[in-house]
């Protein structure tokens, strides 16, 4: 650009501090968000470790691997360490912190230390959390904590309980960054309905963050109370009252199922024009659905319950308001097909993981409707249909989406392209592994099988064998595609600015971008993704 | 961008509000004496709701914020007392329905 100052990438530009001093120490969105990607990696690797030890000790029937009470620690960390640090903080705290600002044409989030902040808390929690497998007993409640039991046990759940709810501040302070930073720092021009729609997918998923975490929060801390108190909230032989845990818990995780899965869909938004050269169909359907989920969404956390002895009316109240939820999902789901009938498609890997993550999710979408219908849930509940389902939101969901956004904004981040064909080849692995491992699941649940036990009847032995063995195809796959990305780290070829062709401001500015991310704010001027 | 005004509330409003809200904590006080059956929780919550109003508008300068914020916070009242709707419901046919 014509001047003589130099800028210097986010990379390269340590503000004049040394080493990891000057990551920790960082208030630039950018860096922020890699923290948390490393740190997330880290966690998500050793979630699928404790996720691989269950498959290995259910491979055959009997008891062949780890104590019964050592696999009720497991799944307990495994859910734990997947929900609240993996998929929860997932996509808004990596790619939400990388490419909002970048997108909005902004130089930054609106409180670039509180970001900071967040990401502290988070590893603070993350550590609470994974100190109970060292110290204490480790919980085994599932992590759900259901009281009494919860109240009871005697692992170390306050622990596991205070880490969640510090890890729930962290979520308030990205979602309270985002919201803040949508309405003040749009670029000149950039109207509501000209923003890329990742950040409105980011915009309301951050008021469902804002919103019912506090609720969790304060749930979370009654258990700790009760069990350190023995004040009668839940356990009822204190006087309390058990259902009112669970109203108290899912009013704010069914509504973290939508934070969880929101932004993934905003990833998937923003992909499919680029990689279809079309402008996208419906923009204003999939910005309010966007809205649409967030807010339907917190009237459906009964549908978690139906089998707890809940009212009967409540039951069907929220049987209802469940199935309304999967009207706005849809649009979404319509309208991408729609974005990609009759563009020229190049199916790079980001496109692929986004055509992964459309059939992986209408799948646990479908699934999902199926645990909503009362008369059926009264039957699967509890059992392996809903591990089966929830894995395929979460992992071929969330997950999908992730890896997803990973492939996408690789390039921008590192300036490096990755081996577009082993990438593509280390998706395919996953693919396939992926539906191996949790297909099983959804039939041998449908036969019967309960969830949250070591072991199981003979008649379940096959579905379980073709499982674990899908584990190890994942597994591969997982490997396969960390050492694409690394190689691409290392080796890959100079990216450029815009690999893709995109037309969002992201794409407009150096790869890997400058610490202040453009030399000069754009003016915008039309929508994000006008292709001609 | 609107401008942002600073208000001061003089002091004799602050107090105004201070005693509306001790004499609010002394009602709850007394109402938990009285059973009003069903209606115990909405009870307390409603005082407990116009308590906050009282916060929020006052202390919190919400009565001078712009009408997006003041929308913000309405909403935002408004998916709470749906989900205190919601959980209340279920108590309600539970209780009636003898269990
Ligand atoms: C290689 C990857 C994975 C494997 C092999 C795996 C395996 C399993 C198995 C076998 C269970 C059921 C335990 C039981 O009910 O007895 C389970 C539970 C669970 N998984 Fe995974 N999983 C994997 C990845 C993930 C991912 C990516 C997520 C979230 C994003 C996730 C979230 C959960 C949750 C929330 C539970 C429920 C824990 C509980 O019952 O409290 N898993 N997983």
């Amino acid at each position: 650009m014509g001047e003589n100052v130099q800028h210097l990438s986010f990379l390269q530009d340590n503000g004049g501090k040394k080493g990891i001093l000057a990551w920790i120490t960082t208030t630039d969105h950018k860096r922020i968000g890699l923290l948390y990607f490393y740190s997330l990696t880290v966690f998500f690797l050793m979630g699928v470790v404790l996720g691989i030890l269950m498959r290995l000790e259910l491979m055959n029937p009997g008891k062949d691997l780890v104590e019964p009470q050592t696999y009720n620690s497991l799944f307990t960390l495994h859910g734990v360490i997947m929900i609240f640090l993996f998929v929860i903080p997932g996509i808004p705290a990596v790619f939400g912190n990388i490419a909002l600002p970048l997108l909005l044409g902004a130089r930054d989030v609106a409180f670039p230390k509180l970001n900071l902040l967040s990401w502290y808390l988070y590893i603070l929690g993350a550590l609470m959390a994974l100190s109970t497998l060292l110290f204490g007993n480790a919980p085994d409640t599932g992590w759900t904590f259901y009281a009494p039991y919860s109240v009871r046990t005697g692992t170390n759940v306050t622990m596991a309980v205070l880490a969640a709810f510090i890890l729930g501040f962290s979520s308030i302070l990205t979602g309270l960054n985002f919201i803040v930073t949508i309405h003040r720092m749009r670029a000149p021009g950039m109207t509501w309905f000209r923003m890329p729609l990742f950040s409105w997918a980011l915009y309301a998923t951050a008021w469902i963050q804002l919103l019912a975490t506090p609720v969790v929060g304060i749930t979370l801390l009654m258990i700790a109370v009760e069990r350190m108190l023995g004040i009668g909230l839940f356990d009822p032989s204190l006087g309390g009252d058990p259902i009112l845990y669970q109203h108290l818990f899912w009013i704010y995780s069914h509504p973290a199922v939508y934070i969880m899965i929101l932004p993934g869909m905003g990833v998937i938004s923003e992909m499919i024009p680029v990689f279809a050269r079309r402008r996208i169909f419906g923009y204003k359907a999939i910005a309010y659905s966007s809205l649409a989920i967030a807010f339907i969404g917190y009237f459906v956390w009964g549908h978690h319950m139906f089998t707890s002895g809940m009212s009967g009316p409540a039951r069907v109240i929220f049987s209802l308001l469940t199935f309304l939820v999967a009207v706005p999902s849809a649009i979404k789901v319509f309208n991408w097909v729609a974005t990609l009938y009759g563009g020229s498609i190049d199916l790079k890997p980001p496109l692929l993981y986004a055509l992964g993550f459309i059939f992986l999710f209408l799948i646990g979408g479908l699934t999902g409707l199926v645990n909503g219908a009362l008369a059926a849930d009264v039957h699967i509940h509890d059992t392996y249909f809903v591990v089966g389902h929830f894995h395929y939101v979460m992992f071929g969901g969330t997950g999908f989406a992730f890896f997803a956004a990973l492939h996408y904004w690789f390039p921008k981040v590192y300036g490096k392209m990755y081996n577009v064909k082993h990438a593509t080849r280390a998706f395919w692995v996953l693919f396939t592994g992926f539906n191996i491992l949790y297909f099983p699941m959804l039939v041998v649940g449908m036969m019967g099988m309960p969830r949250r036990y070591y072991d199981y009847l003979p008649q379940f032995h096959i579905p379980n064998l073709i499982s674990t063995f899908g584990s190890w195809i994942v597994v591969s796959g997982l490997i396969y595609m960390i050492v694409v990305l690394i190689q691409g780290y290392r080796k890959g070829t100079p990216a450029g600015k815009n690999p893709w062709g995109g037309l969002t401001l992201d794409w407009q500015t150096d790869s890997p971008p400058i610490t202040e991310n453009f030399v000069e704010l754009p003016i915008v001027t039309e929508g994000p993704y006008e292709y001609k | 961008m609107e401008e942002h005004k600073s208000h001061i509330i003089d002091y004799l409003t602050q107090i105004k509000v201070w005693v509306a809200l001790v004499i609010f904590t002394l009602i709850t006080v007394a109402t938990a004496e009285v059973d009003f059956a069903m209606l115990t929780v909405a009870v307390a919550l409603t005082i407990a709701s116009v308590k906050s109003i009282l916060v929020l508008l006052y202390f919190m300068h919400l009565k001078f914020e712009s009408r997006i914020l003041n929308l913000f916070v309405i909403v935002v009242m408004l998916v709470f007392l749906a989900m205190i709707v919601f959980t209340f419901f279920d108590y309600i046919f539970r209780l009636s329905h003898g269990s």
